[in-house]
């Protein structure tokens, strides 16, 4: 028998505490606007809006909803958009179609996701009294960047050999 | 899991870093290394399991055969490759084309060239070892600009082989095709639209 421990399910059970619960015989058809964290585990049809809030779908949640939450956890089937004002965890065995605007996501090994990303930075608020120069929002560059390739020029070096063809 | 370097993922990003904003297909499955990778560098990521779908659609039965049924082909344009013309900056499409039999093959470049914006990038790759009956297949994730990370999938029988000229005449609609051999029988092409 296996010692590795059931990781969706201890940490569905550890994200459950104090949440309302929408149980796994549950099903619900409309608009759902919470104040408080929520956990899903059953079915739900329409829209969710949760803005300052932790959205769980557990792994028994069937959720065919337009999401707003501050975070969101799907551990079960999510089919729709999801904007999150913190992050988005999807974890082993969920599965999300749909598109995602978060600030951070996280998607564990084993998980189908069919949609786009797109990451939204939190502004940094800047000084009044930055140069111009340096008051423009720059997409953050990777460490090492390199000089830039243009398509018809020769290629990084190649470990056995290449060929191209232009037309 | 292991991992390679990747000159062609090295051409490829070199689209990445020079324009941010971009809107990138890649077709591994989704995986939090090339997520993070590329929206790191400020890019939109949109992710599917390209090879899961050919499963889904062609699986029940013989796999090649039904890629032949026009019903299950339509099924599966409209599930994986159902997006608008000029979409994407740029594809990562890794090993999943070897596994399309000829007219699939053919309709499924013509979408992805569909839904490529003209001078964006494609990211292919085609093993090279024409006697092999099944070859491996893996999740490719980005690890970094010239790092792929292999995580295994099993072995499959692939449709057809190519060569230098096959690939060349595959991809004759787009504006230039280069290839690099690597050591290990992986032949890494760079499409451009």
């Amino acid at each position: 028998m296996s010692s590795v421990p059931n990781r969706p399910t201890e940490s569905f059970e550890a994200t459950r505490g104090g949440n309302a619960v929408l149980g796994k015989s549950v099903i619900v058809k409309g608009q759902i606007l919470s104040r408080e964290d929520l956990t899903i585990d059953g079915e739900v049809e329409g829209t969710i809006e949760m803005q300052e809030h932790r959205l769980t779908i557990g792994p028994n949640g069937k959720v065919r909803a337009s999401v707003k939450a501050r975070e969101v956890i799907v551990l079960g089937t999510l089919h729709g958009n999801v904007e999150t004002g913190d992050r988005i965890d999807i974890r082993k065995e969920a599965k999300l179609v749909g598109d995602i605007r978060t600030a951070r996501i996280v998607i564990e090994d084993g998980a189908y996701f069919k949609g786009n990303v797109d990451i939204v930075r939190a502004e940094v608020p800047r000084p009044a009294a930055a140069a111009p120069a340096a008051s423009a929002p720059r997409p953050q560059a990777p460490a090492t960047s390199s000089p830039a390739i243009s398509p018809t020029a020769a290629g990084p070096a190649m470990a056995a050999g290449a060929g191209e063809v232009k037309r | 899991m292991e991992t390679r370097s990747s000159s062609g993922l090295d051409q490829f990003c070199s689209l990445l870093v020079e324009r941010p904003g971009l809107t990138l297909l890649d077709l591994a499955g989704a995986n939090q290394s090339t997520m993070g990778f590329l929206t790191n560098l400020g890019h939109r990521v949109y992710s599917d399991d390209f090879l899961l779908q050919m499963d889904r659609a062609f699986g029940d039965g013989d796999f090649y055969e039904n890629q032949s049924d026009p019903i299950k082909v339509a099924q599966f344009l409209d599930s994986a490759l159902d997006y608008p013309a000029q979409h994407f900056d740029g594809a990562l499409v890794w090993d999943t084309l070897e596994f399309l039999s000829g007219p699939l093959l053919e309709t499924v470049v013509r979408r992805l060239s569909h839904m490529l914006r003209p001078g964006s990038y494609m990211l292919a790759l085609f093993h090279a070892e024409e006697r092999a009956e099944t070859i491996p297949t893996y999740s490719y994730r980005v690890s970094d600009r010239k790092t792929i990370t292999l995580s295994p999938r099993g072995r499959r029988r692939p449709a057809q082989f190519f060569n230098n000229r096959s690939l060349e005449k595959l991809f004759q609609d787009f504006e230039s095709v280069k290839f690099f051999l690597t050591r290990d029988h992986l032949r890494e092409v760079i499409v451009r639209r």
